[in-house]
């Protein structure tokens, strides 16, 4: 408990995690507002619950981003040297902060979600906002899971990578232009594209989801996976990149 | 006790430490000495577990650092002054380090009471000065009030004050009866704080002994004399065991330099006896830098060649007939 609480205290003893959690939360359900307040006259009853969830997405990058700065400024600032000397047990500190920011990211995924869907809920009145799918729970409950996982997979990649601007070019362009460029190849490019992590992170979420008036396509590329073991995929990305980041950490001068 | 045997950490071609053995006696202050670039940061290193050596290995009280349970409690480093996050305050900045090792939250106040910060304990550690962030450092090393202590460069970059503050410190905690290795590249400083020394340069031990007995070495006496018979002088001395060297000093013309540990009465008296004129006789002590760079002359590992006494051939400057200071003379 102990390596916890050393976590906790320096991921809260610096102001740019607290601003990082808001500016998710704010993103989140500031741009489920525009998506439904501008939804007027008859378009407003096609409004779902799904689609309040679209800038939910965006937040996720920006806690991969606090994830990735939790390491990187460790590095930047020296203090991971200060840390493996406190705790010589590098693997075990490591995984630690994993839990501490994991777990925050859940938490901020579970508020940006039902803040967002509070918000399409005041703003469209007519439409029918119940959820009442299980499609619709696991979407409203499933962001505290990718929320975690993106943290657990922006921290390994701040560990293998140690700096933050290079960390962070590498957590946006890999869900953003990576993915989502891979159709552009011939033959292989949609099957390469159904094995990525944030296609099934994304399956997870979005998968046999009611867009409403943001239409089918709306949902993204969709996987062979059904949702459960998408998740479980994109779980077994995040951890396997953790495994060897935490291994790499270990071994190489500090 | 610290104890490295055959400690080698390489660099892909570069050697930074080069088969290094050497211990660190308990209950005293042990200078670790050597140039800028002798290998001294990266032995520290390898003390403390974060670089793993080439080959050799390094224990404290007989277990690798990183088999070390709350390390903390065993042993206190300072190797970088700056290794604290400038947003954190000085206060978070020990707690976190406290609370890696389970010791109590007083004992956080207790070190910032220990190096005097505890009124700007709460402001940002990046608004310290120099002094502060080292004293921050150190309160960071007695945390967890090791019998150990590791001290890179502590000195570095401090104005007097902080100098003379560190030094006290240094003599405090010997005191205390605690073991401190404090590395330097500064033999005046290491005279006058440390009891034993270690000596690297590139890499390599150069020496372990106690203080004393290292300055007396490197600062071994020279007699100079001047006399008109240099000859006849040196030939009396020579049957007197004594070794001398004949030197041609500029605006004195031939001088004879006497070597070893003797007084100037035995040369006045052996030249009395012969009838030999002197026109000088006098005792030369050597400097302590100048002995140390001596020692470890051969070992630094970039010299600063006299590239800049040849300023004038490589045309820098333009032909104004200006003479390059102490550049070789042209005729022109």
């Amino acid at each position: 408990m102990s390596l916890i609480t050393v976590e906790r205290i320096k991921l809260f003893s610096t102001r740019s995690p607290w601003w990082c959690m808001i500016i998710a939360a704010v993103l989140s359900i500031g741009l489920a507002a525009l998506a439904t307040g501008f939804a007027t006259g008859p378009q407003e009853a096609e409004v779902t619950p799904a689609m309040t969830q679209f800038g939910v997405g965006l937040g996720q990058m920006v806690i991969m981003v606090m994830a990735a700065l939790a390491v990187t400024t460790e590095y930047r600032f020296g203090t991971i040297r200060t840390s493996f000397q406190a705790v010589p047990q590098r693997a075990a500190l490591l995984l630690n902060k994993t839990i501490v920011v994991a777990a925050l990211a859940a938490v901020v995924g579970l508020t940006a979600s039902w803040g967002s869907w509070a918000i399409g809920n005041l703003l469209a009145p007519t439409a029918d906002m119940a959820i009442n799918t299980s499609a619709e729970w696991r979407l409203m409950f499933g962001q505290a899971f990718v929320y975690a996982l993106s943290a657990i997979f922006a921290i390994a990649i701040g560990i293998l990578i140690r700096q933050s601007a290079g960390a962070i070019a590498i957590l946006i362009l890999w869900p953003l232009l990576v993915e989502s460029l891979l159709p552009l190849i011939p033959k292989i490019g949609d099957d390469l594209q159904k094995w990525t992590p944030f296609t099934n992170a994304n399956q997870f979420l979005n998968g046999e989801q009611d867009m409403g008036l943001a239409g089918a396509e709306a949902a993204g590329a969709s996987t062979a996976l059904s949702p459960w073991w998408a998740l479980a995929y994109y779980a077994a990305w995040a951890i396997g990149v953790l495994v060897i980041a935490l291994v790499t950490a270990s071994k190489r001068d500090a | 006790m610290i104890e490295a045997k055959g400690l080698t950490k390489r660099y892909g071609a570069t050697v930074a430490v080069d088969n290094l053995s050497f211990e660190v006696k308990p209950g005293k202050v042990t200078g670790f000495l050597g140039p800028n670039g002798a290998g001294k940061s990266t032995t520290m290193r390898m003390i403390l577990g974060l670089d793993t050596p080439t080959s050799g290995d390094v224990r404290i009280d007989g277990q690798h650092y990183r088999d070390l349970r709350q390390p903390l409690t065993k042993i206190g480093a300072l190797l970088d002054a700056k290794w604290v996050h400038p947003n954190r305050s000085a206060r978070a900045h020990l707690a976190w380090m406290a609370a890696s090792n389970k010791l109590p939250k007083s004992s956080v106040d207790q070190a910032l009471e220990m190096v005097g910060l505890t009124s700007v304990a709460n402001k940002r550690a990046g608004a310290y000065s120099l002094g502060m962030s080292q004293r921050l450092g150190i309160a960071g090393a007695l945390l967890g009030d090791p019998e150990i202590l590791l001290f890179d460069e502590p000195v570095n970059g401090l104005d007097p004050e902080g100098i003379l503050w560190i030094r006290n410190f240094m003599h405090r905690l010997a005191g205390e009866g605690r073991t401190v290795l404090v590395s330097s590249h500064l033999l005046s400083e290491m005279a006058q704080t440390a009891e034993e020394l270690i000596v690297i340069g590139r890499g390599r031990l150069i020496a372990q002994s106690s203080t004393q007995e290292f300055v007396d070495r490197a600062s071994g006496t020279t007699i100079k004399v001047r006399t008109p018979q240099l000859d006849q002088l040196a030939g009396v001395l020579h049957q007197q065991q004594l070794v001398t060297r004949i030197e041609d000093v500029e605006r004195e013309g031939k001088v004879l330099f006497v070597e070893g540990d003797l007084t100037t009465d035995q040369i006045g008296e052996a030249a009395a006896a012969h009838g030999i004129v002197l026109h000088e006789l006098t005792l030369q002590r050597g400097s302590l830098e100048q002995a140390f760079m001596q020692m470890t002359g051969d070992s630094v590992q970039y010299h600063a060649h006299d590239e800049l006494a040849h300023v004038g051939d490589v045309n820098l400057m333009p032909p104004t007939g200006v003479e390059v200071a102490s550049g070789p003379k042209e005729d022109n």
